[in-house]
């Protein structure tokens, strides 16, 4: 049963990365045509634009939604990888929960610097 | 009329015998084939002739019983529905299905497959057991439901999806595209009230979320089967059940009596020869 609850949302991953991953492409690239997320007479790379994307709360929930997408279906694509080597049951056991901390730790890690962001650009600032 | 020879062919033949091979070896046998020949008649004459002892599994020799496969010039085929003309080769190599422990020769062990499949109930599961023992009429089902299943029902447990399938080769936890298909074609039957009990084996490891959806399955069949398709299908099924998006319908009920003017002149069913256990 387990498995496919994971599969579903392994394809629920793909969908929102596509979505975000959309949305990242139009920011950098479509900015100049459709002028919703830069910032005025900045470029979408420059430091002016990132600043103010990381100080929004929209891009916040942005990038934690996409960093946990990402990692889930990253995950779970190399822990078929590696489940497909036909190990025997301690080292899948290993594979489910190594690939599980690991996941949850960079998670955890790319929350907090997301979170951490609109701080560290507001005092980059000056403010 | 004289039968006119058309060219000497080389049978290639995978020989292996457990218990006196370490490994399987090659052996090379020149026949002459006549026009309309198969791989299986090519297979006939070469016992005839030069290797006596040479093992392999047939038996209707028209595509119908599945016995016949074999890997032959590299792909999974029927050996009894392959014209050796089609391979356009002077030399026909035969090998036995991989993916599948040898029993001897070109015959594989297609035990494990089939004990897959019943654990996948490959039948109707019904509660209306007193009717199916003693049946009073059929189960209705309309053309159109007919079709949702029916070229899955074609499938002749040969194996060639077997061993065509990458992730097979990989994967011995895999249940793979036969038995997989097998489970679709009667999840999707609407005389079947199987679907739960069936979930319980697709819904874990060895289901359908192990398939790389390379299609090899599908490219090989003999029959035209799409194991590769009813295995996406199974997919959304499965999804949408866990969603509870899935519509669940009961059953089909047996189909009501004819009414209306009686036909005449139709012969009376034969009796029964077995009496269902009460």
């Amino acid at each position: 049963m387990r498995d496919r609850t994971l599969w579903t949302w392994h394809i629920g991953a793909g969908v929102v990365i596509l979505v975000l991953l959309g949305l990242h492409m139009a920011i950098m690239h479509l900015d100049q045509s459709l002028g919703i997320f830069g910032t005025p007479g900045a470029e979408p790379v420059e430091w002016e634009s990132v600043v103010a994307r990381a100080g929004s709360l929209f891009f916040t929930v942005t990038y934690v939604l996409l960093l946990g997408a990402a990692l889930y279906h990253g995950f779970y694509g190399l822990r078929n990888i590696l489940l497909e080597l036909n190990p025997g049951p301690g080292i899948r056991r290993l594979v489910n929960v190594g690939l599980t901390v690991i996941g949850l730790g960079l998670f955890a890690f790319g929350t907090w610097a997301a979170l951490a962001a609109p701080g560290a650009a507001s005092m980059a600032m000056g403010g | 009329m004289a039968e006119t020879i058309a060219r000497t062919v080389t049978f290639h033949v995978r020989r292996f015998e457990p218990g006196r091979d370490r490994e399987p070896r090659w052996e090379d046998h020149r026949i002459e084939v006549l026009p309309g020949m198969t791989v299986l008649d090519g297979l006939w004459k070469v016992k005839e002739l030069s290797a006596p002892s040479l093992a392999w599994r047939s038996s209707c020799r028209m595509g119908i019983c599945g016995s016949c496969g074999m890997l032959i010039n590299g792909r999974p085929r029927l050996a009894c529905n392959t014209q050796i003309s089609e391979l356009a080769s002077d030399v026909v190599a035969v090998a036995p299905l991989p993916n599948f422990a040898i029993v001897k020769d070109l015959v594989p062990d297609l035990a494990p497959m089939f004990e897959t499949h019943r654990e996948l109930l490959p039948y109707l599961v019904r509660d209306d057991t007193a009717e199916q023992d003693d049946p009073t009429r059929e189960y209705w089902q309309s053309p159109h439901e007919l079709e949702q299943y029916l070229q899955f029902s074609y499938c002749i447990k040969c194996g060639c999806c077997m061993a065509a399938c990458p992730t097979v080769a990989t994967d011995p936890q895999y249940a793979g595209p036969m038995p997989l298909g097998q489970a679709h074609r009667y999840n999707s039957d609407t005389r079947d009230g199987g679907f739960s009990a069936r979930r319980q084996v697709l819904a874990g490891g060895s289901g359908p979320w192990r398939c790389h959806f390379a299609g090899e399955c599908s490219q090989v069949c003999p029959k035209g089967v799409d194991p590769a398709k009813a295995i996406q299908l199974m997919k959304r099924e499965l999804v949408l059940d866990l969603l509870r998006l899935r519509r669940r319908k009961a059953p089909a009920a047996v189909a009501e009596a004819p009414h209306g003017t009686p036909r005449e002149g139709i012969a009376a069913p034969p009796a029964r020869t077995v009496t269902p256990e009460a």
